[in-house]
């Protein structure tokens, strides 16, 4: 299946990929981003019950520097 | 909506008898006086200053409001009241002849009005629900809209629903005067009836002005205790109203009693000289707020005092209800004027002295609902 | 002076220097300077994770007991827009502080006036702490107070261009009228401009190209420290008035004054 993650095509090989182990795989620490599914928030304690689907749109935000 | 609080009367007159000559010197070169600039503005300390206050003053007001001096006139709709309070001529217990003009006698003293030139009228009344309530009030508005670019009203505390009606009637501004900052001697003077309430009183400028008005009118007695005291609980008052309400113009009056024979005698004597100070002190503490100066106010006072800080002339006026069409009767006055003259002869002595006597600044025709 | 304290949102400041987070050579010398600068509040951006670069993260760099985050929308072009990273800040900072950006114009970042009281309006209501950046209008900065914004951010020129408070006249009348606290941000490229701002009475000054991309960033997060804390005890002490015409130090009464002639 193919995701789309911050904007880019995504092939997910993975059988019954969540977002915590997307997280995991991009060696992410859950407690550092925001997850956004198909713009909805994701709360970190549904991370590993998030499933992900052909299509979905995940964004991963976080703070960076700003004025 | 927080509510507007005071300081204790007493720490108000501590905090204006700290003021020294250095306060006051502060206060005429800061930029933007804040309420201690008040406070020496209107101490004893600042009384050497009163010339240089003078000249300021009319300078911030010729810069703010131009060489115009705005006129209007009372039109005295009830004297019946509810209310007995010690100095006033309306007070339910003095024997006076008691009347309540109908919609139609009404009228006729506002076409005199306007027929002598008038713009801007304020309907006054005795503070009597039974006598002149809102529905009363809404239905003379709408009678006299048409006919006067402004209405204000001076009679009992309303409701902000209250207010929000007689907006959409036509009225335009509220005056309602706290009296006395004072609450303990707010006791003493208003024996019985609503008005006997402090607080509901000092609220009532909020209601005007969370109602839309264009404008709400504030003062104090002066005569009744400490007038530097008084003077800056107006100015908390006013700097109060300004934050709040960002959209609504106030105005400051100041009716001084005077000794006058079977008349409520003042309790503390406040001097022209007094008066000017203080006129001159708001005036320099806010620029943009206009300062009434009535009738009760002598010819003489009122001419040296044009342009030097108010901005706002009633002319002509009859304290009586139905005193226009009656010149003659003055039974049933709330006080007898200062300055008896004509509208003619006031706008003359204010043309004299290089002014524009102006009856308007707006057109309640083009009040909309908000 | 630990009376003169500030307060937004509930929050008591001693600092009234805010800085914000872009542009640093590094996180060391960002995190340095924040030190310097004594400041506690911080604003951060909010931008897709760099999946390149997954490990760099701002906010081991930021130690949030010290300073309130404020995260902002900046990008956002309009209303929706910065909702949206509103609320994505929100889950991401566990706080409802939100200082509003809606910038439309990618050449000036000046801030939209509509979109900018139509966000702040619904931000309030969704209970988000709303300090909205705003080109220096008085009405705008009523308008948005009216509708309960924490504290009024105009511009003391446009951002970035550290021109410094071109805005003067405007801010006057801003600190005048408002109820709630006003920071002045953008523009401020010099401490003396930030003094100035302080000596007008703002509540607070927003600081960040300057500091961020000084010579030595540590040093001018200092300087700029020093200048607001200058500026506001000027402020606090009262200022005399400045004037076209020479004023007396000593008052000239009775001369060339009024005549009070008339009072009896």
């Amino acid at each position: 299946m193919q995701i789309h993650l911050n904007g880019t095509p995504k092939t997910i090989t993975t059988e019954s990929m969540t977002v915590a182990r997307l997280l995991q795989e991009l060696g992410i620490p859950a407690a550092s981003v925001v997850v956004e599914l198909n713009k909805t928030i994701i709360q970190p304690d549904c991370y590993a019950a998030s499933s992900l689907q052909n299509n979905d749109q995940v964004e991963l935000i976080r703070f960076v520097g700003g004025g | 909506m927080t509510l507007f609080t005071l300081p204790d009367f007493q720490q108000l007159q501590q905090t204006i008898q700290n003021c020294t000559t250095t306060d006051v010197e502060q206060a005429l070169i800061t930029k933007n006086p804040g309420i201690h600039d008040l406070a020496a503005l209107i101490s004893p300390a600042a009384e050497p200053f009163l010339p240089e206050m003078a000249r300021r003053s009319a300078f911030l007001t010729a810069q703010r409001f131009g060489r115009t001096t705005q006129l209007y006139a009372p039109i005295y709709l009830s004297n019946y009241c509810t209310n007995r309070c010690a100095y006033c001529g309306f007070s339910a217990s003095n024997r006076i002849a008691r009347r309540c003009l109908t919609l139609d006698e009404a009228e006729i003293e506002a076409n005199i009005l306007h027929d002598r030139g008038f713009q801007h009228i304020l309907l006054v009344s005795g503070e009597a629900e039974n006598a002149v309530d809102v529905a009363y009030l809404e239905a003379i508005a709408r009678r006299l809209r048409g006919r006067f670019a402004a209405i204000s009203i001076e009679v009992q505390p309303l409701s902000t629903a209250d207010y929000t009606r007689l907006f959409k009637a036509g009225i335009t501004a509220v005056a309602v005067y706290q009296e006395t900052y004072n609450q303990d001697l707010y006791k003493q003077v208003h024996l019985s009836g609503k008005k006997t309430d402090y607080h509901y009183r000092l609220e009532t400028p909020a209601r005007v002005a969370a109602a839309g008005m264009r404008e709400v009118g504030i003062g104090a007695l002066l005569g009744l205790t400490d007038w530097r005291a008084e003077g800056l609980a107006l100015g908390l008052h006013l700097a109060w109203l300004r934050k709040t309400f960002w959209n609504t113009a106030v105005t400051v009056s100041f009716p001084r009693l005077r000794p006058a024979a079977g008349a409520f005698a003042p309790l503390v004597p406040v001097s022209e000289k007094n008066l000017s100070q203080l006129i001159f002190g708001l005036r320099l503490f806010d620029p943009d707020v206009g300062l009434l100066l009535s009738t009760r106010e002598e010819a003489r006072y009122r001419d040296g005092m044009l342009g030097l800080g108010p901005t706002r002339y009633s002319a002509g006026s009859c304290t009586a209800p139905g005193g226009y069409s009656n010149p003659d009767q003055t039974d049933g006055e709330q006080f007898s004027v200062g300055d008896q003259r004509t509208v003619e002869e006031v706008i003359l002595a204010i043309a004299a002295k290089g002014f524009d006597p102006v009856s308007k600044d707006w057109d309640s025709a083009f009040q909309t609902e908000r | 002076m630990l009376t003169d304290m500030l307060t937004i949102g509930g929050h008591t400041f001693n600092s009234r220097l805010f800085l914000g987070t872009g542009k640093f050579s590094s996180s060391a010398v960002m995190k340095e300077a924040i030190a310097a600068s004594g400041t506690e509040m911080v604003t951060v951006a909010l931008r897709r994770v760099d999946l390149n670069n997954p490990e760099d993260d701002i906010m081991i760099a930021l130690d949030r007991k010290k300073c309130v985050f404020l995260p902002n929308t900046s990008g956002a072009r309009n209303a929706e827009e910065a909702i949206r990273l509103a609320h994505l800040a929100r889950a991401a900072s566990g706080s409802s502080w939100l200082k509003l950006e809606v910038t439309p114009d990618p050449r000036t970042l000046l801030p939209d006036p509509v979109e900018t009281l139509k966000a702040t309006a619904e931000l309030v209501r969704a209970g988000f702490i709303v300090l909205p950046y705003m080109n220096a209008d008085p009405i705008l900065a009523l308008r948005l107070q009216d509708v309960g914004a924490a504290a009024v951010m105009p511009l003391g020129s446009p951002i970035g261009t550290n021109q410094g408070i071109l805005t003067a006249f405007q801010i006057e009348i801003i600190i005048d009228q408002a109820r709630v606290p006003v920071v002045v941000d953008a523009g401020i490229g010099a401490p003396s401009h930030a003094a100035l701002a302080m000596e007008m009475g703002a509540d607070a000054v927003l600081v960040n190209t300057a500091i961020s991309v000084a010579g030595d960033p540590v040093a001018m997060a200092r300087a700029f420290a020093q200048a607001v804390e200058a500026g506001r005890t000027a402020f606090v002490a009262g200022m005399g008035s400045r004037g076209k015409q020479a004023q007396a130090s000593s008052p000239l009464t009775g001369t060339l004054a009024t005549d009070l002639g008339f009072l009896a």
